[in-house]
């Protein structure tokens, strides 16, 4: 958990405030707020500075020489001397970073080596392919998990509970890939009811013009219904995989948030109000875990973009992970480091994004 | 009889000496642990594990790396029990020597990663001021990278092998023991019985590693404990992308990467391995849930 605080944001829900302030929240209210947002603004730009430092030490602590790469094996010392000078190397080490900083805030990653193209034109090709995976990964975990947590903690012990706590043990145990091979071979070389490796069928490849970059988008904005329906068939094998490891957090986070709730005194309120046990709770229990659902949301959309290096290997999914991976295996740094970058800042976008949610949308926060 | 009298003196309610109190306490903790069936399921198959790993050249049944094309692919079968991959080898001797690996990496991590964690997170909590700010702010630049592609960013740079991917395993698990270590921390540092050791006059030091680590512990044993499962996986997955332990050493991960091209032809060569690591993650998550009972009651209840 990247911040426990949201978590165990509503943590009496329903009693009353207490008046005259709870111990511990010193300065006014409105000094707190802008202390607050102005806290998370430095540590914002302090975090994405120290995650430019760090693929900088990476990049420079490799054993591949850059200089060879670009050169080749068999250059003149003159040669090499000349591209050494070019690449910056001479310069001191600080220098070097700060050029590497002024860089990458243009958005300039380098080239890479291997596809000869720039980085960023190339992540800007590859992301959305990831994008797209782990947006489906991510709603089919919603909308399994959140009701099975609920349900799970509504008939706590029950045998919805058991079923609930088992697909979650075997979801934390499981490696990704291998159930993604097995998939394939159950569900492709077996059933046949899938589509195999890859976004797309050979003959729809490059058919449908590229608006977003998610092909099933893109394949609906064409109205192209027979591209939609290959498309479909090839996500929805590796999007279920994620989906399933989501929902297995998703339900845990759900059924503890839950049981919080249902604990509380104002559901004890509500059913002897005589109010069915339905209203209770999705009407009550329920909206009040809203806020830190989202949160958990968010920080298991952000682990399903870092979840899906390994599957979209097994499925030879063309997005960011295998960008990295073929990228790492060539030796091709500025490729990997721009990768690590992108999703590192998606991971520190998404935080953020969820703190600012749970500081608008929960009204004791305001 | 002896066994009763045993029993007695452990669950004692006025132990006599200190041993007695020591051993009554985790007598106790003990007998809680064994209440749990899923837990004690999770040890046995550990402790087989141990077994498998420490006697693996006498109970494989083969060399793990002796070569055999014309057995080549050849499914399970009374000679083979797991089948044979594609360079003819025995699956199962090489599952078992490959336990040697797994355990290789998930101690060496398990060991290393905390041990950063403890002392990042004591410093921080105990010291304050701005030694805390920095370095909880080195641990939230680290939190915010995800794990797995740091790892792979590290490895990328280090060269692939199986002492890297163990340090880059290290270096990208530390963060959450150095938060859990300063909260924990934070807790301690201003108890009263600390302020009694201070005026008997010892040192900072002191108070750190005599009085604040042996408090940390207890909670980042159960935190490692639930963490094994993930480490393992990590590991498995540097070694499916051929950047963990280089063949031809028998490493499960990359045991599954060899079994991917055959997997419509020939299901059992990747099949096999990733049943291992299921079993041994499943269990580590049984072991690390019944533990948290055990040590940390208070966590208990999620």
């Amino acid at each position: 958990m990247t911040n426990p605080d949201m978590v165990n944001g509503p943590g009496q829900a329903g009693l009353p405030p207490v008046k005259g302030g709870m111990p511990g929240l010193g300065p006014s209210r409105w000094r707190r707020r802008a202390k607050s947002v102005g806290g998370v603004a430095v540590s914002l730009v302090l975090t994405l500075l120290g995650l430019l430092l760090v693929t900088f030490i990476i990049g420079r602590v490799m054993p591949i020489d850059p200089v060879l790469k670009v050169v080749g094996e068999r250059a003149t010392q003159a040669q090499y001397d000349a591209a050494y000078q070019a690449m910056g190397l001479d310069r001191p080490l600080w220098d070097q970073f700060l050029r590497y900083m002024a860089e990458v805030l243009r958005g300039d990653f380098g080239r890479s080596i291997s596809t000869g193209h720039p980085v960023v034109e190339d992540l800007k090709r590859v992301f959305p392919a990831t994008f797209e995976l782990a947006l489906l990964g991510t709603l089919i975990g919603v909308f399994v998990g959140v009701p099975l947590g609920v349900i799970a903690a509504a008939q706590r012990g029950g045998w919805i509970d058991q079923i609930a706590r088992v697909v979650a043990l075997v979801g934390y145990s499981m490696p990704i890939f291998w159930l993604g091979l097995m998939g394939l071979l159950l569900f492709y070389g077996i059933l046949g009811w899938v589509g195999g490796p890859g976004r797309q069928g050979i003959i729809f490849d490059g058919f449908v013009p590229t608006v977003t970059g998610m092909i099933l988008v893109d394949s609906l904005i064409a109205r192209d219904w027979a591209a939609f329906r290959d498309a479909f068939s090839h996500i929805i094998l590796p999007a279920s995989l994620l989906g399933y490891f989501s929902l297995a957090y998703i339900s845990r986070m759900t059924r503890s948030f839950m049981l919080e709730q249902l604990s509380a005194e104002y559901i004890t309120t509500a059913r002897v109000k005589g109010l069915s046990e339905w209203r209770v709770i999705w009407g009550h229990a329920f909206r009040n875990i809203f806020v830190p659902l989202i949160t958990v949301i968010a920080l298991s959309f952000g682990s399903l973009l870092e979840g899906s290096v390994l599957t979209e290997i097994v499925f030879s999914w063309p997005g960011i992970g295998q960008y990295i991976t073929k990228a790492l295996l060539a030796g091709d740094m500025n490729a990997v480091l721009g990768g690590t970058v992108l999703i590192g800042t998606c991971f520190v976008a998404l935080n953020l994004i969820s703190d600012i949610l749970y500081r608008v949308l929960d009204p004791r926060a305001k | 009889m002896t066994d009763l009298t045993t029993r007695a003196w452990l669950l004692s309610d006025a132990p006599q000496t200190r041993r007695q109190a020591r051993l009554g306490a985790f007598y106790q903790g003990w007998l809680t642990f064994k209440a749990n069936r899923l837990a004690m399921f999770g040890l046995v198959i550990l402790i087989l594990l141990l077994l498998m790993a420490a006697f693996a050249p006498w109970i494989a049944p083969q060399n793990p790396v002796a070569q055999n094309l014309a057995e080549r692919l050849k499914p399970p079968s009374s000679a083979h029990w797991l089948g044979t991959d594609s360079l003819g080898r025995d699956i199962l001797s090489r599952l078992i020597h490959g336990s040697r690996v797994t355990l290789f990496i998930v101690g060496t991590v398990a060991l290393i990663a905390p041990v950063i964690g403890l002392f990042v997170g004591t410093v921080a909590g105990f010291a304050g001021g701005w030694v805390d700010q920095v370095l909880m702010r080195i641990t939230d630049i680290f939190l915010a990278f995800p794990k797995l592609i740091l790892a792979l960013a590290f490895v990328a740079a280090l060269g692939p092998g199986i002492g890297n991917a163990v340090l880059a395993l290290a270096i990208t698990s530390w963060p959450p023991y150095a938060r859990l270590a300063r909260a924990e921390t934070l807790t301690i540092r201003n108890a009263d019985y600390i302020a009694a050791a201070r005026l008997q006059g010892a040192g900072p030091l002191r108070l750190l590693i005599g009085h604040i680590w042996p408090l940390c512990i207890s909670s980042l044993i159960v935190r490692v404990a639930l963490d094994m499962a993930g480490i393992i996986l990590s590991a498995a997955g540097l070694g499916f992308l051929g950047l963990g332990a280089q063949p031809p050493m028998p490493e499960w991960g990359a045991m599954i990467s060899d079994g991917r091209t055959y997997i419509l032809d020939f299901w059992w060569v990747a099949a096999m391995p990733g049943m291992a690591i299921f079993i041994v993650s499943l269990a580590f998550n049984l072991l690390g849930d019944g533990l948290r009972d055990v040590l940390d009651p208070k966590g208990a209840k999620e």
